[in-house]
């Protein structure tokens, strides 16, 4: 069996899995890395959001072999530390505005929000209703209007 | 009101309570129904109580306090809400309470259901009873150690003050506190004026582990050797495997340690089980299984064979009395219940025991279905009830815990059971197909009669609400519909209005099983409600009125006619609004509380058809004002929060959350097919109102919103398009909006061009 290496939440990590198991599987089942979740493996749902390189991609839908050793992924485990922080902004945000309901889809909305962010800024612009509708993250208990506040107040702060 | 002392190494706490009626209103051209008197939360609430002594709150060693809640926090707060309620009675910080979910406890009989909104109704006074208990013994063991009499001294902070200064902390206390043998206790209740916890906003207790991924979700749980398991599933409903043609095959393929047919019985649908080192590689080996099925028992029958089979069994009108008379039938398709989570729980059943962690809302019935499915005595039998991410009347049901455990004692080793997102929608249980006729007569600006026959799709109630509704024998042939559907239908629809001589009757169809259903979230009352409300407006046409002003004439609550007024008033009823757009406005009443809700919506052509890239767009909700009386809200910001929810569940109800029974199989298969609520849909208002206490009593939440503001998006539609939606959700018959996935293989390939998609 292939060992795959790359750079997990700011760790190299080695794994041993057949080429084209999906990123989320080795992550979650092989690695016990489980705050990406599994809502639909068929990259619609997007609760596994996760970033590779810094910025957002679902790991249901990438064979394991497309990883290169020098990618860095980080999960919703890693995002503080990615900043340096006990807490990302987004997800102080996300506290203070109360997002969350049953919690399932959090974790790749929050990861989703972080992407959305950089991409604008790094676009010489800030977020639109826009960019917000243009979310695609479910969250089936409906929490969205909290979420698109939240990304507006995560985004001042980052 | 009493409750006990528990013998016990630390204080330990117990309730037992008493409630009273709710006073009912009538005025005008009188309207009385049975629900005015007693309705479902009283029902859930009264068999809970017999065992509410059971329950009990703990002082820990530390000073802190311990709960373990018994029901099933899926999203709606309860674990909030109860740790605010001990809280607040026991002077101690919210988070010093930790609240966990219990598990199953036979015990407790009817005590251990979560449903019909009914948890913080049933344990409210419960819960202060036991932690005043508590409290009560602290003060007492303080006024012993400070030599003060217990009048004097102040609480705060878990810590206990005496006028001198001299300072005890719950911690110092626990163990001279306790008990060494139990007594009868009447506790001091603080009174409303010295509750400073509940009535306010506070976060989710559980909301840093949630934005952090460490909330443990069941397929999160590691327990050694449960390895990833999924089922192949049939190409139509309910269809069985016979056998499959290539099993060696499949259990030579990587990853996989065991392929085994399930056979079909009344615990578990069946198909062909796979364990795999991974999830990837159970889709790979579900995807590459030859099997040969059976069909099921709806193979053939579609959407219009069902509404052919429902229009025949529609209970006869009143006949027409003298009048304007107005008729109408309304068509409400399946629809799913689908949590993002989909049906999971892990599984050990292995030398004559059991263990299965699953999230669960009725785990007591599903403790002894499993213990007497599997043969195993049920003190060998542990269920662990899980947090879950949703559930939305889902997990009433325990499917997938059927399921893990049979296969885990066929198998002989522990598995990690999880449906895939495609046999969640195909397999799982829905919100039934039904109709609902309305006919409602005027005369001389009164309303003689309103009358409502619903005919439905039978709701599955044989989980656990319909043993606590009789304790007949629920096999027994139409106990499910006689039983438990009327039961619920009774104890929920209501017509709010003074319509003279009102009648609402269920009729069902097929047997319980014939379809997978169950009680979606809010039950009956989305469609009762979308179907009276959308009248009501008809109702207004017909005689010259404004729909708020006719609304405000009938009404017969006035809980509902107050939230009513400041709906009105907050969403500025009546403002000019360009063609194409309009306000639809509606109230319900039910869990003990009353709701309105405003709703606005655009039908105009540009934005029906604006372009968000691979969106499924039409109408858009552009506002809502939702204004809700529960009584006593314990909790606003949480409350706030299943409102919200419920709105996004009542909108895409009306517009574009369905699913096409086609010739035994339902076409959709993803959230790209069945079109719940995303960003692109979300009203890009919300205002969310909660009433100041009215009653003094907590009513409920989870469910409360979905079907007001369904029913007001529907009469928005109406008056936007001039022309009142009769099918619901209105898509359905429109163009389908997506390529149906195939039914064999039954679930789709997993994807691999994710990192062409990199944002």
């Amino acid at each position: 069996m292939p060992t795959h290496t790359f750079i997990l939440n700011g760790k190299q990590v080695s794994v041993e899995a057949e080429d084209d198991v999906r990123l989320l599987w080795v992550l979650r089942d092989l690695l016990g890395v489980t705050g990406p979740k599994y809502g639909c493996g068929l990259g619609v749902c997007k609760a596994c959001t996760s970033h590779i390189n810094g910025k957002a991609f679902n790991p249901c839908s990438v064979p394991v072999s497309d990883i290169k050793p020098s990618d860095e992924i980080t999960t919703i485990e890693g995002l503080a530390a990615s900043v340096g922080q006990e807490l990302h902004p987004m997800q102080e945000a996300w506290l203070d505005v109360d997002v969350a309901q049953c919690g399932y889809c959090q974790p790749g909305q929050i990861m989703e929000a972080v992407s959305l962010v950089n991409e604008t800024r790094a676009a010489g612009r800030e977020i639109t209703d826009a960019d917000l509708d243009g979310i695609r993250n479910v969250c089936r208990c409906g929490t969205y209007p909290r979420i698109r506040q939240a990304i507006q107040q995560g985004a001042a702060k980052m | 009101m009493v409750g006990y002392l528990l013998a016990a190494p630390t204080v330990v706490a117990a309730a037992r309570f008493g409630i009273g009626p709710e006073q009912a209103k009538a005025a005008g051209i009188p309207t009385v129904q049975p629900v005015d008197h007693y309705d479902l939360s009283d029902i859930l609430t009264e068999a809970a109580l017999p065992t509410m002594g059971l329950l009990t709150v703990t002082v820990n060693p530390d000073g802190s306090a311990s709960f373990e809640l018994p029901r099933a926090e899926v999203g709606q707060g309860i674990t909030t809400a109860t740790a605010m309620t001990i809280a607040d009675e026991m002077s101690l910080p919210v988070d010093k309470v930790h609240v966990t979910l219990a598990d199953a406890r036979p015990e407790l009989v009817w005590n251990q259901l979560t449903g019909g909104s009914n948890s913080m109704h049933a344990l409210y006074h419960p819960l202060r009873v036991a932690a005043a208990i508590a409290r009560g013994a602290l003060v007492d063991a303080a006024a012993e150690e400070l030599n003060v009499l217990a009048s004097q001294l102040s609480l705060d902070g878990g810590v206990i003050t005496a006028p001198d200064g001299r300072k005890l902390s719950y911690a110092d206390l626990a163990h001279k506190a306790a008990a060494s043998k139990t007594t009868k206790v009447t506790p001091q209740l603080k009174p409303a004026s010295a509750q400073s916890v509940v009535g306010s906003e506070q976060r989710r207790v559980d909301a840093l582990a949630a934005v952090t991924g460490k909330k443990p979700f069941a397929m999160d749980l590691q327990v050694p050797d449960a390895l990833p398991t999924m089922l192949c599933r049939p190409p139509t409903i309910n269809g069985r495997a016979v056998r499959v043609n290539n099993l060696d095959a499949v259990r030579a393929m990587p990853g996989v340690t065991d392929v085994a047919v399930v056979e079909h019985n009344q615990f578990v649908q069946g198909g062909v089980a796979v364990r795999a080192r991974t999830f990837g590689q159970c889709i790979d080996a579900v995807r590459a299984l030859d099997v040969e099925w059976a069909p099921g028992p709806v193979d053939g029958k579609s959407a219009d064979d069902v509404l052919a089979d429902l229009k025949k069994n529609e209970l006869p009108l009143t006949p027409k009395l003298p009048g304007t008379t107005l008729d109408q039938r309304f068509t409400f398709h399946f629809r799913p219940g689908d949590a993002l989570e989909t049906n999971c729980a892990v599984a050990d059943v292995r030398d004559g025991s059991a263990e299965i962690w699953s999230s669960l809302k009725s785990p007591i019935w599903a403790q002894e279905q499993i213990a007497l499915s599997l043969g195993i005595p049920l003190d060998k039998t542990v269920v662990h009830v899980v947090e879950g991410g949703g559930s939305f009347g889902r997990h009433l049901f325990c499917d997938a815990a059927f399921e893990a455990a049979w296969i885990s004692k066929q198998l002989g080793k522990p598995v990690k059971l999880m449906w895939h997102r495609t046999d969640n929608f195909r397999h799982g249980r829905v919100h039934p197909m039904a109709t609902s006729r309305v006919r409602v007569t005027h005369l001389g600006g009164n309303v003689l009669s309103f009358d409502q026959r619903h005919t439905s799709v039978a709701t599955d109630f044989t989980q656990g609400i319909g043993d606590l509704l009789t304790s007949m024998d629920q096999s027994l042939p139409k106990q499910n519909s006689l039983q438990f559907s009327q039961t619920v239908f009774t104890l929920t629809a209501n017509v709010p209005y003074n319509f003279g001589s009102v009648t609402q009757l269920l009729n069902e169809i097929y047997d319980f099983n014939t379809f997978n259903t169950s009680s979606v979230r809010n039950v009956y009352s989305p469609n009762v409600t979308t179907a009276i409300e959308l009248m009501v407006d008809a109702l207004a046409g017909s005689m010259g009125k404004d729909p708020l002003a006719l609304r405000k004439e009938f009404v017969r609550d006035d809980r509902l006619a107050a939230v009513l007024d400041k709906a009105a008033s907050v969403a500025n009823w009546g403002r000019p609004m360009p063609a194409g757009t309009a306000q639809g406005v509606a109230i319900h009443k039910e869990y003990k509380g009353a709701s309105a809700c405003i709703a606005e919506i655009d039908c105009r052509p540009q934005t029906v058809n604006r372009k968000v890239r691979d969106a499924y767009t039409g109408p858009r909700v552009t506002k809502v004002v939702f204004v809700v009386d529960v009584g006593l809200p314990i909790n606003p910001l949480g409350l706030k929060a299943q409102m919200m929810g419920g709105i996004m569940d009542g909108l895409a109800q009306v517009l574009s959350y369905g699913l096409h029974l086609e010739k035994g199989a339902y076409l959709e298969g993803s959230w790209d097919n069945a079109f719940y609520t995303r960003q692109w849909n979300v009203p890009p208002e919300v205002d969310v109102i909660v009433m100041p206490p009215t009653t003094g009593e907590p009513g409920g939440a989870g469910e409360f919103g979905v079907g007001t503001s369904m029913a007001a998006v529907a009469c928005a539609y109406g008056r936007a398009t001039g022309k009142m939606p009769t099918s619901f959700p209105i898509n359905h018959d429109g163009p389908l909006g997506f390529e149906p996935l195939p039914t064999v293989p039954p679930i789709p390939q997993s994807p691999t061009g994710g990192l062409d998609e990199v944002r």
